[in-house]
Formats: structure tokens, sequence, C-alpha cells
């Protein structure tokens, strides 16, 4: 079975493009050019540099000696949290920015949600000098205050989505507007594998560069190039299918992908999108998305801003139908406890979106032996007002 | 028998339709707004069923969805509500959303009852061209219900002839790629985009949309179509509080101008 998109832009039954004619040119063009572009060599070499000298990577492959104890198993974490400006969302950002100059854009458009991949986004607009616009909802633009006071210092100009649940969607939705709006200069760079083709497998691509690492890392710690469990936190799933990608034809390798479950999958506060959502489109392809039965879309629920969001990608949808990866989730609080937890045992505050994917491992039971790898896939400084409130520290 | 064909063959002068969202302001009230806009003049028109996340949209018929969303509409009551439009509307109607509701009622369900309803044509802006040509082209013949494309000025002279080819009523011309509710600004540019336009000599009949608020702007368009779409500029009177049936008449006549017919 293969896990990639087609020629026509579907995984399975998933994926597609589904725009206003006002959205076509440039979805298009973007579409018509963005392998030529990606595959080029001086693309290549100037993405790698960039990866390398301006974010860090690699990032490290960390054995968490005390949590693999705690647990019984050996936990690697791949370190994101490392990059520059915080999470994975910088290696995408570079990328689409490259994209962008290759086809001539001069204004950038992007949605946050936690913040992550708008100061990424605008990070990178400050190093090539292009002007940028980043929607955040109301909501997360109170709850993650530092990233929106680092994207201003970058010069970006954020935007308030007031519109439905003032979160990622509604930011979505502005941005996508905007692009409507600005039909000609403009390119939208998606922060998550989330949009109409041919952006998750641009985005996937781009984040592919973690499980890459992740290989020759394992194997020069271990020997062995492939682990037992693979785990990251769902929002859209850009750092889910990083983390995956180059593990997706292994299939002795368990791929586990978390979603928020909020205040609890049964509560109707959650964001757990494979348990409470249907196929739909939404943001312009064919997934799986919470929504009423007349095909309204439900507004989601958790605490972690970046996972708060009504839907997943299309891969991730066909990996959920195909069962090639398992979809499981975490509330607020087993979520605020994990974090807690990696903070105690290893130094590392990891952000709310990511200790997700930590909280997991308190449901898994090991044998011993296991190999473990847990994308950590940003850092937890954004978040700090929300776990001290939440710890009362 | 067929409403569009007959309007835009025996249409002197330009066609007006209007665009409203159904269930705003009151759930029940998309007959009654229906009957005084064609007793008002309009010659088409387009009702929208709500969608909560409208990204083609502006703000006004943004906050119409949502409340009419709040008001209870679904799907389901508009076909209710639309089982009795033949016995009060004689002029085309269209229906206008997007995708994902249409998909969760089913596209043959929605074409079916589309067609039971006396509707003539769907306007769904997020269906992508391939997916209607390859699913859904038998269900809407099969229906007899027009499917409605979109062009802005910069969608290709190819993609135009295509949209050309696989229309049966009429092509929705944008005067530019915006959101609904902007106001038209009928610059260079778009003279000669709307010019360019009316020298291709398309099969199907034109009406200009998005942007259309006044006589001035309804007269403009028509220099280069055979009619025009006004929508948000209707809706924010749908708005304005009780007594908005009443102030149809004056709303249409003032966009026709005096003389029009
Ligand atoms: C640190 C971190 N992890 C995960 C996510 C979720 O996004 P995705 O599912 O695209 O990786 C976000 C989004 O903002 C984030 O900031």
């Amino acid at each position: 079975m293969s896990y990639h998109v087609n020629e026509k832009g579907y995984y399975g039954d998933f994926g597609g493009a589904y725009i206003p004619e006002m959205l076509y040119p440039n979805v298009e063009e973007l579409r018509r050019n963005y392998l030529q572009i990606i595959n080029d060599e001086s693309f290549k070499k100037e993405f790698e540099l960039l990866l390398k000298d301006y974010v860090g990577r690699p990032s490290p492959l960390y054995h968490a000696r005390r949590l693999s104890e705690r647990y019984g198993a050996t936990i690697y974490l791949k370190r994101e949290d490392l990059n520059h400006t915080g999470a994975h969302k910088i290696n995408n950002a570079i990328g689409q920015i490259m994209v962008a100059e290759r086809l001539g854009k001069k204004r950038i458009i992007a949605e946050t949600g936690a913040g992550q991949h708008g100061v990424a986004t605008a990070t990178v607009c400050a190093l090539r000098g292009l002007e940028c616009v980043v929607y955040m909802g109301e909501i997360d633009i109170k709850r993650q205050a530092p990233n929106v006071a680092r994207m201003k210092m970058m010069g970006a100009t954020v935007v308030p989505a007031t519109s439905g649940s003032k979160t990622l969607k509604d930011a979505t939705n502005e941005a996508m507007r905007d692009w409507i709006n600005n039909p000609v200069d403009t390119h939208y760079i998606i922060g998550s594998a989330v949009g109409p083709h041919p952006y998750p497998d641009m985005v996937a691509r781009f984040q592919s560069i973690i499980s890459e690492e992740t290989r020759w890392q394992l194997k020069e710690k271990t020997g062995k190039e492939t682990a037992d469990y693979v785990l990251a936190c769902v929002g859209g799933g850009s750092n889910a299918i990083g983390m995956f990608y180059h593990f997706l034809d292994d299939e002795d390798v368990k791929l586990i992908a978390v979603e928020a479950a909020g205040l609890g999958v049964d509560s109707g506060e959650s964001a757990a999108t494979t348990v409470l959502g249907k196929e739909g489109v939404l943001h312009g392809s064919r997934s799986i998305l919470m929504q009423t039965p007349d095909g309204q879309v439900v507004e989601p629920y958790s605490i972690s801003a970046g996972l708060d969001y009504p839907g997943i990608g299309p891969q991730h949808a066909h990996l959920f139908k195909s069962k090639r990866a398992s979809y499981v989730s975490a509330t607020d609080d087993e979520a605020m406890q994990a974090g807690l937890l990696l903070t105690r045992l290893e130094g590392i505050i990891p952000a709310i979106e990511s200790s997700h994917a930590l909280a997991h491992l308190e449901k898994m039971s090991f044998k011993g032996g296991e190999t473990v790898v847990v994308c950590l896939s940003g850092r937890g400084d954004k978040d700090l007002d929300t776990y001290i409130r939440y710890f009362g520290l | 028998m067929n409403r569009l064909k007959h309007l835009f063959e025996h249409k002197k002068g330009p066609a007006l339709s209007i665009y409203f969202t159904a269930g705003y302001p009151e759930l029940n009230a998309t007959l009654d707004i229906a009957e005084a806009l064609e007793k008002a003049g309009a010659d088409f028109l387009e009702i929208g069923f709500p969608y909560s996340d409208p990204v083609a949209d502006g703000p006004v018929i943004q906050e119409s969805s949502q409340k009419a969303l709040d008001n209870g509409m679904t799907l389901e009551i508009l076909f209710k509500q639309l089982k009795d439009l033949r016995k009060r509307v004689t002029i085309p109607v269209m229906l206008m959303g997007y995708v994902n509701p249409v998909l969760q009622y089913g596209v043959e369900n929605f074409c079916r009852d589309a067609a039971k309803a006396g509707v003539d044509g769907v306007i769904v802006p997020d269906l992508p061209m391939y997916e209607y040509e390859e699913l859904y082209s038998e269900c809407f013949a099969k229906h007899q219900l027009s499917n409605i494309f979109l062009v802005t000025p910069q969608t290709s002279e190819e993609r135009i002839r295509k949209i050309d080819s696989l229309s049966n009523g009429f092509i929705y011309l944008l005067s530019s790629s915006s959101t609904t509710g902007k106001n038209l600004s009928v610059s260079q540019n778009v003279e000669d985009y709307f010019k360019r336009i009316k020298s291709m000599n398309l099969d199907n009949p034109v009406v200009i949309g998005f942007g259309i608020s006044d006589h001035e702007s309804f007269q403009k368009a028509n220099q280069y179509a055979n009619g025009a779409i006004v929508g948000s500029a209707f809706v924010k009177l749908l708005g304005s509080g009780d007594g908005y049936l009443e102030k149809i008449p004056e709303f249409i006549r003032k966009i026709k101008g005096s003389g029009v017919s």
C-alpha cells in the first residue's frame, strides 16, 4: 500500500483541492512547480545549509534515561524543541519561504495556533526581508502572549481572528480570505500538513527531515535504524507526519499519533478528531473532521492552542483509515502531568502540544528492551503561564 | 421549461439577481423574501445555505450565515421550506453554499431534493471541477440542475473555455479575486478583463457578481455581461431590523434605476 500522495493529489480517499476558483490559480501554480523547485540541487543545498546553520540541525536524538527507567523501555526524544524558534515549525517555514521566493512572491501570510508557526514564519520573513501578516485567533493571542510579542518584534503584523471559536480554525479561514483578496503577489505558508493539495505533501516533505535524521541517529545509538514505537502529537499533523515519514514503509515500526482529548472525548470539550470526526471537507481537503450531522464544523477544545483544531491532515486520515498508524488521545490533565514529569525527570520543559505525546507513555505496557522515539515537537517557554496556573506553582 | 435558458433568451436589458442567506434574519423567512424579491422585480435568485466556515465570504455574509445557523437552519429544513417554492416564485432559483454540507447530505440526495423543489441550479464554489466532472455531472444532468462555475481575472483562457463547455446555465464572473462584500471598482484592468471575457464569445451567458451593491455598479457590470448579482448589500438590508420585507421594493428599484424593467 502506498501511504503517499498520488498524482491526483489524494491519499486513498483523502486529500484533493476543494477550493474556490479565487484560490485556484495560486494553488495550481504551486502544484505545478513545487516538486521541481524542491528537488532542484541548488534548492536542496540552500535548504540544508539553512537547516544546519540557522535552525541548528540535526536536532539531537536524546536518550532520556530517567524517563526510560520509569516506563521500562529505551526512550529517545527527538529534540525539535532545540530548533531555532523552539519547535519543528521552522523546518516547514524555511522550505516554504524558499519556494515562495522562487515563485516570485513578495508578501507572506500565515495562520497560527500556538504561535510557533507564526513565529517561525515571522522569523524567516525577517531573514529574507519579506512582508509578513499572521492571522491568530483572539483566544490564542491571549494564551500565547510571548509568541505574539516575538512576531511583532520580527516586524510581522498579527491580525486577530474574531469569528467562530477564535482559535486556529478561524485563523486559517482568515488567512484563506486574505489569499483570495491578494491573488498575485502573496504566498500562504500553511503551518501544518493540511490544506489543498499540494500543501499536505509539501509540508510533509519539509518536515520529513525529522525522521530522516532519526534513522541514522538510531543506527548510531542502537545499531538499528528503526524503533519499535514512534510517537507524536497531532494538531493538523505536521510534526507527526515528519516523525513518521521515513518509517511508513517499515510496517514493523508501530506509529502512534496522539490527539488532544481536552476535558475528555465524551465531554463535548475535545479535539480528538479521529474519535469524534467523520469524513468531510475542511480548509481545502477531504479528510476527517469534527462536524454536526448537517456538515457544520464543530468548535474543538484543547488546553493546547496548537492541537485545538477540528481536523487532521489528509495523509493522517489515510494512515488512520488504513490502520498504518494508531490514533489515540490524551486529556488536558494527562498532558499537563506528563509535561511536569518530563521537567522533573529530565530538566526539559516541553510544549503542551508535545506533552500530549509524552502522556501516552503512561498508557503503554512494555516488556522491557523496546525502543521508543517520542517527537518533542516544541519547548514549553510559550506555555509557562499555563503550566504555572495549572499547577499553582 | 428551463427557466434559466428562458430568462437569458427572452430578457431585454440586464438581469438582476439577488443573493440572500436562508434562515437569516429569521429561520422561516426564506419564501417570504424570495416572493418579495420576485414581486419587486428581481430576475433570478441565489438562496444561500449557511456554512460555519465560509472562506469565500466577507463579514456581512459570514455574520448572516452564523445567525442562520444559530436560528437552526439546516439543509433538511431548507428543503422543507422549499416545498412550496414553485407555488410562490416563478423566476429561476439557484442554491449557493459550500461543499461540506452537501457531502454530508449526500450529493445524490441534494440534487434530488433540489430538483423536486424546482431549483434550477447550484453554485458550490469549493466543489472542484474535476470532482464535478467525474462524479457528479451525471447526477446534475439527471435532475436538470445547472452547475455554475466561477471565473476570476486570474482564471486562464484555457480554463474559461473548459468551464464554458461544462456549463449550461451561466458563468459567474467575479469582478476581482475577492471575498464577498467588497465594492466594485472598475479600473482599466477590470475593464480590460471584462472586455477580454466578452470577446471570447462564450456559449453561456455571463453574470457578474461580488462587489455589486448599487445602481452604478449594476450598470457598469451590465455593459459587459448579461446580468449582475447583488449579495452583501441585500443581506445588509435584511439585517436592518423589522420591516425588512417592506424595504425590498425600494431596494430593487434603486438598483435597477428608473426606466429599466
Ligand atoms: C510545539 C508544537 N507541537 C505540535 C503542534 C501541532 O501542530 P502539528 O500537528 O502540525 O505538528 C504545534 C502547533 O502549533 C506546536 O507548536
